[in-house]
C-alpha cells in the first residue's frame, strides 16, 4: 500500500478492474443476495448474525434518549412520585375489583361449554420488553425491542401493551427483535366485531394509528364505536384481545364494499414498554401449534384449517393470512360433542391433514348460515369423526 | 495519505452518517431527513474514487439493509448504482460549481430512491406515499455543507 503513496486521490487506472466491471460484480452480488433472502429464505441465519452485529450501534443510538429519561426520573420530586404511587394504587384496586368475579365467571364458562374444569387463561407467560428508540424505516410501522432469541422470543409472536394489540415479531435477532405493527399497511389481523360476532380482516392504515376494514360488504352490520377484537384465526393472535375501535363507516350506493376505518387501541406512539406473550399450547382460544411458522400459510385452529392456501399472493412473511369466515363444518355439525381434550394436552391432530378430509364439503353452508357466534373459534380442535 | 488510512477515515464518516440515519425523529422530520449515508458514499466516490467507490457503496448499502431494509441487498444494489455513476463521472462532477453539483446530487438521489422504490415493489413491500421522495430535495440542499464538512475531515486528519 505504501508504495502507492497518495494513491487515494489518483485517477483510477488498472487496479481492481474497471469501474464497469466492478459495478457488474457488485450488482450481481446484490441481486443474488436479494434473491436468496426473498425467495429461498437462505439468509435467515446471516440476518441473525447481522442483527446481532447491529445491536451495539442501535443501543448507542438509543442511549441519549434513554439517559435523558433516566436523568428526568432521578430528579423527580417526592410529590410527583407520591401522586403516581397513589394513582397506581387506585388503579390496582379498581383492577382487583374488576377481576374479583373472574374466577367464578371462568368456572361458569367452563361448565357452560361442557368442559370438566375451567380453562386456565390462554396467556401462559409474558415478558416486558423495552422499545429501542431507533428509526427502522421511514413510512413503515416497525419497532425494535430489546428481547430476542436468548429470551425465547420466536418469529410471529404476539406483542401487546396494556390496552390492546400492538403487532407481531418479524425478524428476531439474538438480543433484539423487529416488530411489525398492526398499523403497517403490510400487516393484516383477523378480527371480530365484538357486538355482532362479524368476522373480517383489519389491514394497517399506514399512518401510525389507524386500521382499515376493506373486505366488508356495504350492508354489513357495523357502526362507528364498535370494538374490534382478535378472532383467533390466522395462527398468531389468540381470540378475544382488543384491537381497535371503529371510527368511521362510509357506505355508498354504488360501492359494493363499505369503507371502514378504525383507531388502534394500543398507544403505540407513547409506549416505552410492550409485552411479549406466550400462549398456552392446545388451549381452545390459543393460536395453532404451528404458529411459529407464519411463513407458510396455516390457519389458527388445526380443525379449522382452510382447504388450501389462499390463492392470493401474500408476499410478506409476517402477514397473518386471510381466512376469516371459515369455520369447520365438521366440528360444528358433530351431534354429540366428543369429550374435550384436556386443555394442557397439545392438540394431537395438529399435524394431520384435517383440511383435506373436509375438502369435498361445499363452502356454501357457511354462506347461508349467519356469521357464526363468538364461540366458534374457541371450539377445541377435534379429529374428524 | 495511503489508501488504508483513507479507508479508516471513510469508515468513520460512514458510521457517523449511519447513526444520523437511524437517529429517532418525529415522523414529519423523518421524511425530511436527508439520506446521509448516500451523501457520504457520493462524496467519497466523487473525491477519492479509488478508496471509495462501488465497493464502499455496496458495503454501506448492506449496512443500511441490516437496519432498515425489508430485503437484504436492496440498498446495496441502489448504492452500488449511485456509486458507479459517481465514480464514472467523478472528474466532471468535481469541476462543477456547488449549485450544479447540488443538482447532480439531486439526480443521483432520485435514481437511488427510484431503485429502492422499484425493489420495494418487486419484493412485495411497497411504500407508495409520495413523501418518500422528499428526502432527495433536502439531500440536494444539504449537499454543499455536507461536502464541506467531509472535505474538512479529509484535510484535517491528513
Amino acid at each position: 500500500m505504501t508504495a502507492f503513496g497518495t494513491a487515494a486521490s489518483r485517477p483510477l487506472q488498472g487496479r481492481g478492474g474497471s469501474p464497469g466491471f466492478r459495478f457488474t460484480l457488485y450488482a450481481v452480488l446484490a441481486v443474488v443476495v436479494m434473491y436468496l433472502d426473498q425467495r429461498a429464505r437462505y439468509l435467515e441465519h446471516v440476518r441473525f448474525v447481522l442483527q446481532a452485529a447491529a445491536y451495539p450501534v442501535q443501543l448507542v443510538v438509543n442511549s441519549p434518549p434513554g439517559a435523558w429519561r433516566w436523568i428526568r426520573e432521578s430528579f423527580q420530586t417526592r410529590e410527583s412520585l407520591r401522586a403516581e404511587n397513589e394513582r397506581l394504587r387506585q388503579r390496582q384496586r379498581d383492577l382487583e375489583l374488576m377481576s374479583m368475579r373472574y374466577e367464578a365467571l371462568a368456572h361458569e364458562n367452563g361448565e357452560l361449554r361442557g368442559l370438566r374444569e375451567a380453562l386456565p387463561p390462554v396467556a401462559d407467560r409474558w415478558l416486558p420488553a423495552e422499545i429501542i428508540n431507533i428509526q427502522l424505516s421511514s413510512l413503515r410501522q416497525r419497532l425494535l425491542i430489546n428481547r430476542g432469541v436468548s429470551n425465547g422470543v420466536f418469529k410471529g409472536q404476539a406483542v401487546l401493551d396494556d390496552r390492546g394489540l400492538i403487532g407481531q415479531t418479524t425478524h428476531v435477532g439474538p438480543w433484539s427483535a423487529e416488530v411489525i405493527l398492526i398499523t403497517d399497511p403490510e400487516h393484516a389481523v383477523p378480527v371480530r366485531v365484538d357486538r355482532t360476532g362479524l368476522r373480517t380482516i383489519a389491514v394497517g392504515g399506514g399512518d401510525g394509528s389507524s386500521l382499515a376494514l376493506p373486505y366488508l360488504p356495504a350492508n354489513a352490520d357495523i357502526r362507528s364505536g364498535d370494538l374490534l377484537v382478535t378472532s383467533g384465526l390466522g395462527g398468531v393472535f389468540p381470540e378475544g384481545y382488543p384491537v381497535a375501535r371503529v371510527t368511521e363507516v362510509h357506505r355508498e350506493a354504488v360501492q359494493p364494499l363499505a369503507q371502514v376505518r378504525a383507531l388502534a387501541l394500543s398507544h403505540i406512539n407513547s409506549d416505552t414498554e410492550v409485552m411479549l406473550v406466550w400462549f398456552r399450547q392446545g388451549h381452545p382460544a390459543s393460536p395453532a401449534a404451528s404458529a411459529s411458522s407464519t411463513a407458510e400459510v396455516k390457519s389458527g385452529n388445526a380443525a379449522m384449517q382452510p382447504l388450501a392456501a389462499p390463492a392470493r399472493a401474500s408476499p410478506a412473511p409476517p402477514r397473518a393470512e386471510e381466512t376469516p369466515v371459515r369455520a369447520a363444518p365438521a366440528a360444528r355439525r358433530a351431534p354429540t360433542p366428543a369429550p374435550a381434550p384436556s386443555p394442557a394436552a397439545p392438540p394431537d391432530d395438529s399435524s394431520t391433514p384435517a383440511p383435506q378430509a373436509e375438502a369435498p364439503q361445499p363452502p356454501a353452508t357457511q354462506a347461508q348460515s349467519p356469521p357464526p357466534p363468538a364461540d366458534t373459534p374457541a371450539e377445541p380442535p377435534r379429529l374428524q369423526p | 495519505m495511503t489508501v488504508g488510512q483513507m479507508r479508516v477515515r471513510i469508515a468513520l464518516t460512514a458510521l457517523v452518517a449511519l447513526i444520523l440515519t437511524v437517529l429517532p425523529l418525529p415522523t414529519w422530520l423523518d421524511v425530511l431527513r436527508p439520506a446521509f449515508l448516500v451523501l457520504t458514499v457520493l462524496y467519497w466516490s466523487i473525491n477519492t474514487p479509488r478508496a471509495g467507490g462501488i465497493g464502499l457503496g455496496f458495503l454501506c448499502g448492506l449496512l443500511l439493509d441490516v437496519f432498515q431494509g425489508p430485503v437484504l441487498g436492496e440498498h446495496a444494489l441502489a448504492l452500488s448504482i449511485v456509486a458507479y455513476i459517481a465514480v464514472r463521472e467523478h472528474q466532471r462532477i468535481r469541476s462543477k460549481p456547488a449549485f450544479q453539483q447540488s443538482l447532480l446530487v439531486l439526480a443521483a438521489l432520485v435514481v437511488y430512491e427510484f431503485v429502492v422504490f422499484a425493489i420495494d415493489g418487486w419484493t412485495g413491500h411497497p411504500v407508495t406515499s409520495p413523501l418518500r421522495w422528499l428526502h432527495c430535495l433536502t439531500g440536494a440542499i444539504v449537499w454543499p455543507p455536507a461536502a464541506a464538512i467531509l472535505s474538512y475531515s479529509e484535510g484535517r486528519l491528513a
